[in-house]
């Protein structure tokens, strides 16, 4: 019973990182209905953005005290920002242009991006993975039988807050309501005088920021990271956007919760299970969206003819 | 039995009743229209019988035969095709590759024989260029046949999407709003033309919104609105009909 | 046209004779490896190009075929089935697994569909890698079955069989040219029957498509098994002259690499696809080295060959936002293409005509 509960708490954590980085995923296909493919390189880059950042302030182990708290708001305000502008850079340069164009084409180029992205931090740092300071002291709490690691409760308390966050965004501001109407209707929006481009640009900007949250948590709670990281994460998070219903901010954090305690549960209980999560994982997608495809959370609409 | 059908037909979208007990016949060889106020339910009656939506309940009969859970193109074999209100043509093949495509349903190449081009294949092929032709010049496109879809004018859209339709060989032709962005000319060749295709043994279900085309052409009109039939007859007596007027107007005390 | 007609004999002469010219083994085996990737090219062309089903886990056929053949025709499991009868049933094992991928999946979206493709292409090989008793996991199947033909075919003094020469890549290159030719027969005869029109329809309004009473699931599946059949005959030739057959051979980035080659170029035209295809597999194996060799001659520390995966990705990129339609473009595609970059108002409303939300 304890190893079940050990693995609740594993696959949690796990899920709160999938989860912000699903977030981005169902912004960007809620309001242009693309699946950006290179947002998955930009959850790994939030890494690599955040081992810069530390190694420039010279930290390599663990900090204590007052300091940590700056670290930590540095480091990731920082990468969220780089992040943040990487994806708003991207979406001008390579997806704007292909608004209106058959379905295959922005597809084709988000994926050009995400090599691109992978290439290039390739080159940045090398092909094998490296490693990341642990940043944060990680005590652990014992409850019953089960060991919960302080950087666990870390990552799913700030998956909760900045969905929160998130949803009070979109519900509460502006540019919040801007990008719902245009995510409904995109003409009807630019003809209620909203800037579509800006607000596009907005919901980039936000969905990165969010994954290069993740990119920083990931990187303190695995202590290394790797050019090629985003690949499979991205997959898997996106697996976990559609889940949750695709278009639903609500739903990602579901989806990014329950795919991680997919993933946990399965290392655990299958035999050589590590081996095969990938394969489950991927089939909870085909699974999902040959019998669900408008996941937990959204809604199944009729094609208007 | 009459050769088409519709008894008791209902749809509904969650809460919202588009199509509510709709019961008509239409005998073979006439022309049958359908009229009735923006949002009547008209063209989602086309889409109950053409297998898009599935009725939630009531039927669908073509000579006997249940169209209710049928795919389309299997709908569409047993000789219903359409037209659509916003014209769905293949807009980068030309007017001769989408009539000859609208030959699908009545060619047989299995997959063998596409990858061989065997004689049988060579020999289809050939006649189902010959029959697309002639089906252009019935519809007088011919001169056109190889011009892309999309550059067509859009009357002329509108007849090769006829033409399309024909090419399946249909004993019913739904035709949705034939009419709609036409001229005055355009429209008396329409009418024309729907003779024609009458004549050459084709049954004819339309919906339209220009009286005189409706006048002109049908034997029959019936009335829809908010999904039921409100009237029913020759277009001399419904038109005058005191509910259709309403139901296009709005009641003189002004609820509309 | 006479001048582009005789300039294609004798482009096609040479190419029948090369291995008589070049005794390099080395460059012939490069161009026996650069038809497999010809002969990928043109099934993804199949379903991509002809059929709009953007698929992004080709490779995993690929894979099913090189494996076919390593599980059938070697020591593995004693079995040796001959080379020629593997090249079909490998093709029909691969269609078999097109079927099996397509069946439940066909019927989502485009971009749905190539997700789910995405993952399958994660799946098979991970599969092969995982069942370690039978394919031997990472290690992969070695000591393949050579293939045999009548010894006057392949230069010897008799009409009996006998084995494909060990480090001689020659016959394989007749093998794959003769697969190559008989793919562009095919392929082009399909483009001009009833299901290339079925395809064309269904990529331009699946609505439509089905009121002229095209069965669009059965058409699109047979899009599919047809182009996993390419890659299973690939498949056998490839893993025939390698001798060997390993999960990391048949990774996404290979997928990637043939969808490159179509976008590079011309999704839709056959001859543009070959094109594309060889243009990619002569700067993977010779441009990349060699400039490796040039940068080190001079002094540079670079490694071309490590910028592959960015030079995908600026292909990619590249081509949709510049010349979408490839260098070599079908009539048809370059039209649909070019119209929708620049008539954004009516491509938006067609668009939203076309694609509904996600259960069509």
């Amino acid at each position: 019973m304890d190893i079940f509960f050990q693995q609740l708490v594993n696959g949690l954590s796990l899920g709160g990182i999938y989860a912000l980085i699903a977030l981005g995923y169902t912004m960007v296909y809620g309001i242009i209905e693309l699946i950006n493919f290179a947002h998955g390189d930009v959850y790994t880059l939030g890494t690599f953005f955040s081992l810069a950042i530390l190694l420039g302030l010279g930290v390599s182990g663990e900090v204590h005290g007052f300091a940590l708290v700056w670290v930590v708001l540095l480091t990731m305000l920082g990468a969220m920002l780089l992040c943040g502008v990487t994806g708003v850079l991207i979406e001008r340069l390579a997806y704007r242009r292909l608004r209106n164009a058959p379905r295959l084409a922005p597809l084709i180029t988000a994926i050009g991006m995400s090599f691109i992205l992978e290439n290039a931090m390739q080159l940045w740092r090398g092909p094998t993975p490296i490693a990341f300071p642990a940043v944060i002291p990680n005590p652990s709490l014992h409850v019953g039988g089960v060991e919960i690691a302080a950087k666990q409760i870390l990552v799913i308390v700030l998956a909760v807050v900045m969905m929160a966050g998130l949803q009070l965004f979109i519900y509460r501001t502006k540019m919040g309501k801007a990008m719902r109407a245009t995510a409904q209707d995109r003409e009807a929006a630019q003809l209620m005088g909203i800037d579509i481009n800006t607000t596009i640009a907005m919901t980039f900007l936000i969905g990165s920021a969010l994954a290069g949250a993740a990119g920083f948590v990931s990187g303190v709670y695995y202590q290394s990271t790797w050019f090629f990281n985003g690949f499979e994460a991205g997959l898997k998070a996106f697996t976990a956007a559609v889940l949750g219903g695709i278009g639903n901010v609500a739903g990602a954090m579901l989806g990014g919760f329950l795919i991680g305690l997919v993933e946990a549960f399965a290392t655990q209980f299958i035999p050589q299970g590590a081996q095969w999560t990938n394969v489950v994982v991927f089939s909870v997608l085909v699974l999902v969206l040959v019998f669900r495809p408008s996941g937990l959370l959204g809604e199944a609409l009729p094609e208007k003819v | 039995m009459s050769f088409f059908q519709l008894t008791g037909l209902r749809k509904t979208f969650g809460g919202l009743v588009a199509v509510n007990d709709l019961s008509f016949s239409i005998e073979a060889g006439s022309i049958v229209a359908m009229i009735g106020p923006n949002g009547a339910g008209k063209s989602t009656v086309f889409n109950l019988i053409t297998g898009i939506y599935r009725p939630t309940s009531g039927s669908i009969d073509l000579e006997g035969r249940s169209l209710c859970r049928l795919r389309t193109d299997a709908i569409t074999a047993l000789g219903v095709a359409r037209t659509f209100q916003n014209i769905r043509l293949f807009s980068f093949m030309s007017a001769l590759d989408n009539v000859m495509t609208g030959r699908h349903a009545q060619m047989h190449a299995n997959l063998v024989a596409s990858l061989l081009h065997t004689p049988g294949q060579r020999a289809e092929e050939r006649r189902a260029h010959e029959r697309a032709r002639e089906l252009l010049r019935f519809v007088d496109l011919e001169p056109s046949s190889h011009e892309y879809a999309r550059n067509l004018p859009y009357g002329h859209q509108r007849r090769l999407e006829i033409a399309r339709a024909l090419a399946t060989d249909p004993k019913l032709l739904l035709l949705d709003e034939p009419a709609a962005g036409m001229n005055p000319r355009e429209k008396d060749d329409l009418v024309a033309l729907i003779e024609r295709i009458r004549k050459s043994g084709v049954t004819i279900f339309l919906i339209e919104h220009d009286m005189r085309v409706v006048m002109n052409i049908s034997e029959r009109v019936t009335v829809l609105d908010h999904g039921e039939k409100i009237a029913e007859g020759p277009p001399e007596v419904v038109r005058n009909d005191e509910r259709v007027i309403e139901a296009y107007l709005g009641r003189a005390d002004g609820a509309a | 046209m006479q001048a582009g007609r005789y300039s294609t004999y004798a482009l096609l002469a040479l190419v029948l004779i090369f291995p008589l010219l070049d005794r390099n083994n080395s460059h012939i085996d490069f161009l026996v490896n650069a038809g497999a990737f010809i002969l990928l090219a043109l099934g993804l062309n199949i379903v991509v190009g002809f059929a709009g089903l953007l698929d992004l886990g080709y490779a995993a056929f690929f894979a099913i075929g090189s494996y076919s053949y390593a599980m059938l025709a070697s020591a593995q499991f004693g079995l040796h089935v001959p080379f020629w009868v593997m090249l079909f049933f490998a093709a029909s094992i691969a269609a078999l697994f097109g079927i099996l991928l397509g069946a439940p999946t066909l019927r989502l979206r485009g971009d749905y569909l190539a997700i789910v493709t995405l993952g399958f292409g994660e799946i098979v090989p991970q599969t092969f890698l995982n069942l370690g008793q039978w394919t031997n996991g990472p290690n992969g199947i070695g000591s393949l079955d050579r293939p045999s033909a009548p010894g006057l075919l392949l230069g010897a003094p008799d009409w009996k069989l006998h084995l494909f020469g060990l480090n001689d890549a020659t016959p394989y290159y007749y093998v794959t040219l003769a697969l190559i030719a008989l793919g562009v027969l095919l392929a082009s005869n399909l483009q001009n029957s009833r299901l290339g029109r079925a395809w064309m329809a269904i990529r331009e309004d699946e609505l439509a498509a089905r009121h002229v009473g095209i069965n669009t699931t059965v058409t699109k599946l047979s899009a599919f098994a047809l182009g996993a059949s390419f890659s299973g005959l690939a498949g056998v030739v490839y893993s025939a002259k390698l001798n060997l057959v390993s999960p990391d051979e048949f990774q996404f980035s290979v997928s990637i690499l043939v969808l490159s080659m179509l976008v590079l170029g011309g999704m839709g035209n056959i001859w543009g696809v070959i094109v594309g295809s060889f243009l990619l597999s002569f700067v993977n194996g010779f441009l990349l080295p060699q400039s490796t060799n040039l940068a080190h001659a001079v002094g540079l520390n670079l490694d071309f060959t490590n910028y592959r995966f960015f030079l995908y990705g600026a292909i990619l990129v590249g081509m949709m936002l510049f010349r979408p339609e490839g260098l070599i473009p079908s009539r048809q595609r370059r039209a649909e293409l070019r119209v929708a970059l620049a008539d954004a108002g009516v491509a938006a409303q067609e668009q939203a005509e076309y694609e509904g939300p996600p259960r069509t």
